[in-house]
């Protein structure tokens, strides 16, 4: 047998490192904002079936970029895991920062093995409170490292520059109007500094809704619902903010 | 999960493992133990004492179908509970209402619950309405061992059917046997009374709020005339559990509204103590 090259274990990780993020930045980005009543997940996806959000459990709410097979594994993976957990103890035992901590710890143990390729996937975990301070975001890079998000992140593509495009112009209890134009404004960013135009017909938006009477808060925004919000703007946008608010005063 | 730690606190393959999308099937793969199915009685003489809750009943109506029971749980001739809950949500567009061992029914409730949630968070779709009504009635099989030793549960399963636009029953039996019910139907000992009283009241174009009264009646015909049936408990402010059906989803009647049900038919038997007179001819 040939005496395999040395490589050092910072350069291996280095490449490990360099590979999966080149794999997570060839896909389009999504954003994860909080509003008012919940958190919202946008992004552009040109398919109808092949979701890059979704429902975890009763508060939970899933996104991913990247590799599809990879994170539609940890999707399902989650999922198991919830609703196992769910039905030895009681579903308030499910938690979001549980979830994240098991892949985080998935997502590390494949990254830190020399057997297996590094999965090419950077997921969000977000779980809606009974207010917007109860609200919890994780963002879990592609190494199993978490990152206790706030407001709004974006991960995908050219998440860095839609990130900060959303941190100087996201505020707290945005109506669920104004948070959508936001992240679509954000989405359309192109990474040379123009702008371009994303049909309603690309996006896949979901929602955490706090004020759902049902157990299950995740909730798809499509078809006429989704227009409805995108015209809402200015001045239209004023009637769609104020039964929030008061939804809001009852709690 | 923290049944078997793995050192590494990952998830293990099994979890990640692409396959079924049924609950039940992963238990059965990972955690064998925690399906009720997988459960042996010790053996014993005679038959074991448990709550037991008793009659279910069902109707369709032209846009979906109601779904309510009463509220009695006996152990042997004892009174168990006087409000327990036997009718209960399986997903947006169906309900299970059930009679037979408390126990274990509300545990065979809150997997099948699981199973169809889970159907639908994985797959992204729900089952099909008969899809769904299989799940149960495997279920129900995998409960024959309880059953022959006198723990059985016996559910009825109804839905709104929304391809085919209407309401549906399906009823079983202890081996997990299934049957589509025409109109009405209704499960547990109190069963025979009821469904003789609604046999004579229904009709097939009962409005929803009609069909909610024929329940009620139906109860309490059943509660009339079986023991172990419970009528309105006028004094601890105990009625049926009343639920509706239709292309917008399952809605559990509040206390007010099923109250308001149980207290006109109440008012109508205290002059005519046998309900409403059906034509002779």
């Amino acid at each position: 047998m040939s005496t395999p090259f040395y490589v050092s274990p910072q350069q291996a990780m280095a490449d490990k490192a360099e590979y999966a993020r080149k794999g997570i930045a060839r896909g389009r980005s999504l954003v994860v904002l909080q509003y008012a009543d919940g958190i919202v997940f946008v992004g552009e996806n040109p398919s109808r079936a092949l979701h890059k959000f979704s429902e975890i459990y009763d508060r939970i709410g899933f996104a991913a970029a990247g590799k599809y097979n990879e994170y539609e594994n940890l999707r399902i993976g989650g999922v198991r895991y919830a609703d196992l957990r769910g039905y030895t103890y009681d579903r308030d035992d499910v938690t979001a920062r549980g979830l994240a901590n098991v892949y985080a710890q998935t997502l590390g143990t494949i990254f830190s093995s020399a057997a297996e390729k590094p999965y090419e996937v950077e997921l969000v975990v977000a779980e809606v409170g009974e207010t917007p301070e109860g609200d919890q975001i994780y963002r879990l890079p592609h190494d199993g490292s978490i990152v206790d998000e706030h407001g709004s992140v974006a991960v995908g593509g050219n998440a860095e520059q839609i990130s900060s495009y959303l941190d100087q112009r996201h505020e707290d209890g945005m109506s669920l109007a104004a948070a959508l134009k936001l992240a679509v404004q954000a989405l359309s960013r192109e990474p040379n500094g123009g702008e371009r135009e994303i049909p309603a017909g690309r996006l896949e938006v979901a929602v955490l809704d706090r004020t759902r009477p049902q157990q299950r808060k995740f909730k798809r925004i499509v078809g006429r619902q989704l227009a409805r919000l995108l015209e809402a703007d200015g001045a239209a946008s004023a009637p769609t903010d104020a039964p929030s608010d008061e939804e809001e005063g009852e709690e | 999960m923290e049944a078997n730690p793995r050192s590494t606190g990952r998830l293990p393959a099994a979890f990640l493992t692409p396959g079924s999308s049924s609950f039940v099937d992963f238990l059965s793969e990972h955690q064998p133990e925690l399906l009720p199915g997988n459960r042996q009685l010790p053996p014993v003489q005679g038959v074991i004492e448990a709550p037991h809750g008793t009659t279910i009943v069902a109707a369709t109506f032209p846009g979906g179908v109601v779904l309510a029971g009463d509220r009695r749980a006996t152990m042997g001739n004892m009174i168990a509970q006087r409000d327990i809950e036997k009718v209960f949500p399986a997903d947006e567009h169906s309900a299970v209402g059930i009679a037979g061992t408390a126990g274990l029914a509300v545990e065979m409730v809150k997997l099948f619950q699981l199973e169809l949630e889970h159907f639908e968070k994985v797959e992204g779709a729900t089952l099909s309405l008969e899809g769904k009504a299989n799940r149960l009635s495997t279920m129900i099989r995998s409960n024959l061992g309880m059953a022959m030793q006198g723990l059985a549960v016996v559910p009825l399963f109804v839905g709104y059917d929304l391809d085919r636009e209407k309401g549906r029953i399906f009823s079983y039996d202890v081996t997990g046997g299934r049957s589509e019910e025409q109109g009405y139907a209704a499960t547990g000992s109190g069963s025979i009374f009821a469904r003789g009283s609604m046999k004579k009241l229904f009709r097939d174009d009962l409005s929803e709020e009609q069909a909610t009264t024929l329940v009620v009646q139906a109860l309490y015909d059943a509660a009339d005339d079986d023991s172990a049936t419970g009528g309105p408990d006028v004094a601890r402010r105990i009625y049926p559990i009343v639920t509706v059906i239709t292309d917008e989803g399952f809605r559990r009647l509040s206390d007010d509204e099923a109250s308001e049900i149980a207290r006109s038919v109440l008012e109508r038997r205290l002059e005519q103590p046998d309900g409403p007179r059906a034509a002779l001819l």
